[in-house]
């Protein structure tokens, strides 16, 4: 992704000379205000843990399915997404759909059991009726596993994003651009806990999603608002009809249709198991509210969606896969050289703007979910055996915060260059291996116990994390991250067809062989909880 | 507000026998007579197209409308399909299961109260 600044200056050097940078520093810094001033009024009651964690409970659905959207929009599905349209046609069109299916898992089955039952994180839940130390620290190790990868990925791309939309080039700068990044998003976490960052998300959301819809019309006014004369003309340009159908990325082999499977595995049953989608669950009220955010984000999330397959083949057509993939930045340039096309350097800013206030949002979700993760199962639960009071606990949280920004700076600065969706894809692959089975067994499943949440957890974590470490995106291929060795013996680049069904097995194993039994009152009582509210909904006049 | 919903209701609750009753357990079969077989539904239907458009690549590709081909109009469907479920569900929740859920909710919650 950082050679994407080179694309950029590039193409701001031939058409716009200098002015560029100077507009989009301009539209960074009033973002940067509006949202300082928002988090700061935010915080003014931040009190109790529920407050710093959860945000009172006090969000609406649709302002919580906003920010959902906010959270799920990343940097990485919005350039990455468009970018694969642009260049790979229809198979870029096949991620899209996997992530919007994969939200009725989340409605059907996980959001409003979840509001239920538990109170700040996803262990919460898990650990409810089973025995509380170990199935804690299990959860909090996938939370953070998860977190961390997804934060590097951010932080990485951050770096080269916003270098480049500000002009700045040169490993140190982009290495100041992470500092930069990384000292906002621990003020915002910092002041403002989950209220403040849950309004940097809808104020993220809406601009991402207004920007794509603005980009969308200018494109389709281009070809009369006629979606099969755009379609041709992305052939045209492209100089074959195969760019609309499927196989053009993932159908070169056997192996890469296997690959495909998997991926599309884990892109289904991945995000009903990202933490920091999980844990936004908890900033509303009820349950009903929970629900009405799934919809609400399905909803902005299924239209985006289709902005990018338009924006796609838009980019496609306007600027050509040829010269997409010769831009410095390849496939992420697809969305910003697009921008530039239809707008000049005044939209092309707009949209950095919205990459970097993307980047940011994301980045300040996920160091909460870590934090309160951290705070709330490892330290409280765990470390101080309960003891905590909520105060002890919510500075633990706060000086997680600053651990683990300095963390994203240091490994973000460290990460440069390399693979980011590699690190998103290990995400994805890790919460639905090592998270979204033992929370279906947990709200499902009466006979499951301890072990079988702490076997299917760390088999899960475990056997993806190692697939990732042996297979084709780490070594072994031009394109590796270790290009010189090869290690490869798994041949897939994404492992969930092996890690899902494996850690699902896991899980009935060790509790069909589990000598002990689980509380059955304990049991009885999260049944109940989870389909009724009871003690978790607002106080009711009795 | 954010402090009364923290107290633990529910310690002076029977939930063994609640887990029991007729009522919680006619919610119980509401629930998951909807959503069981609607995420059996998704995920097939899901799977299904995957497999299309791995393996089907011909099919994938025949003409529909101008340059709209199978492939376009079945992944169209998909987002199609997802907004459908999501509106149905909505809708069974509010006939079917909040009334349900809530008249247990309220029981339970005097029955602690007292």
């Amino acid at each position: 992704m950082n050679v994407l600044s080179s694309t950029l200056l590039a193409a701001a050097g031939e058409s716009t000379k200098v002015g560029n940078p100077w507009v989009n520093i301009g539209i960074f810094g009033l973002f940067v205000g509006i949202t300082l001033v928002v988090v700061l009024k935010a915080s003014s009651n931040n009190k109790t843990a529920a407050d710093y964690y959860a945000g009172g409970r006090s969000f609406t659905g649709t302002q919580n399915g906003t920010a959902i959207a906010g959270d799920y929009l990343s940097a990485a599905s919005f350039l990455g997404i468009v970018g694969a349209i642009a260049i790979n046609g229809y198979d870029g069109f096949l991620y899209s759909i996997g992530f919007l299916v994969a939200w009725l898992v989340a409605l059907l089955l996980v959001a409003e059991l979840l509001r239920n039952t538990g109170k700040f994180t996803m262990a919460d839940v898990l650990s409810f009726r089973l025995k509380q130390r170990p199935v804690r620290i299990a959860a909090a190790i996938s939370t953070l596993a998860v977190c961390v990868f997804y934060l590097l990925a951010q932080m990485a791309g951050a770096g080269a994003l916003v270098s480049l939309l500000l002009g700045i080039d040169g490993k140190l700068g982009q290495s100041l651009v992470i500092v930069v990044v990384g000292a906002l998003m621990i003020v915002y976490v910092l002041i403002g806990g989950m209220k403040g960052t849950t309004w940097v998300q809808i104020i993220k959301a809406c601009l991402l999603i207004a920007g794509a819809f603005i980009m969308t019309i200018m494109v389709l006014a281009a070809y009369g608002f006629n979606f099969s004369a755009l379609l041709g003309a992305a052939v045209e340009s492209a100089g074959t009809p195969d760019i609309l159908n499927p196989g053009l990325q993932y159908g070169k082999s056997e192996t890469s249709k296997i690959d495909f499977i998997s991926l599309a595995l884990a892109l289904v049953l991945g995000t009903a198991g990202l933490p920091h989608v999980l844990m936004r669950f908890y900033t509303v009220p009820t349950a009903k509210e929970a629900r009405r955010s799934v919809v609400w984000a399905i909803w902005l999330i299924g239209g985006f969606y289709l902005f990018t397959l338009v924006l796609g083949y838009g980019a496609g057509a306007m600027i050509g896969a040829e010269k997409i993939k010769a831009a410095p930045g390849g496939v992420n340039s697809a969305a910003p050289l697009l921008a530039f096309e239809l707008g000049g350097p005044l939209l092309l800013g707009l949209i950095s703007a919205v990459a970097f206030a993307t980047i940011l949002a994301v980045v300040a979700g996920l160091t909460i979910t870590a934090a309160a993760s951290f705070a709330h199962d490892v330290y409280s639960s765990v470390i101080a055996k309960g003891k905590s009071t909520p105060a002890k606990e919510m500075k633990v949280a706060r000086r997680t915060v600053v651990v683990i920004g300095i963390f994203a700076i240091v490994g973000g600065i460290g990460a440069q260059g390399q693979n980011v969706a590699f690190l998103v894809a290990l995400a994805f692959a890790v919460a639905a291996s090592a998270n979204l089975p033992t929370i279906l067994y947990s709200l499902f499943w009466k006979k499951f116990t301890t072990q079988g949440a702490v076997w299917s957890m760390v088999g899960g974590l475990v056997s993806a994390i190692l697939l990732i470490v042996f297979s084709p995106v780490m070594s072994g291929q031009p394109t590796s991250m270790i290009p010189g060795a090869d290690f490869a013996l798994f041949p897939l680049a994404n492992p969930g067809i092996v890690s899902i069904p494996l850690a699902f097995a896991l899980g009935w194993l060790g509790s069909v062989l589990d000598k002990n039994t689980e509380d059955p009152i304990k049991s009885a009582e999260m049944e109940v909880r989870s389909l009724t509210g009871v003690g978790a909904e607002k106080a009711v006049d009795h | 507000m954010s402090t009364t919903e923290e107290s633990d209701l529910g310690t002076g609750i029977d939930f063994m026998a609640e887990q029991d009753s007729k009522e919680f357990r006619e919610l119980r079969k509401t629930h998951r007579s909807f959503v069981f077989p609607m995420a059996v539904i998704f995920l097939l239907w899901y799977f299904a197209y995957v497999l299309l458009a791995d393996y089907a690549h011909e099919f994938m590709s025949i003409k529909v409308w101008g340059n709209v081909n199978v492939g376009i109009l079945l992944g169209l469907l998909q987002f199609v399909s997802t907004f459908g479920i999501t509106a149905a569900y909505v809708s069974y929740s509010n006939k079917k299961l909040d009334p349900k859920a809530t008249a247990i909710r309220q029981r339970l919650e005097a029955q602690e109260g007292e």
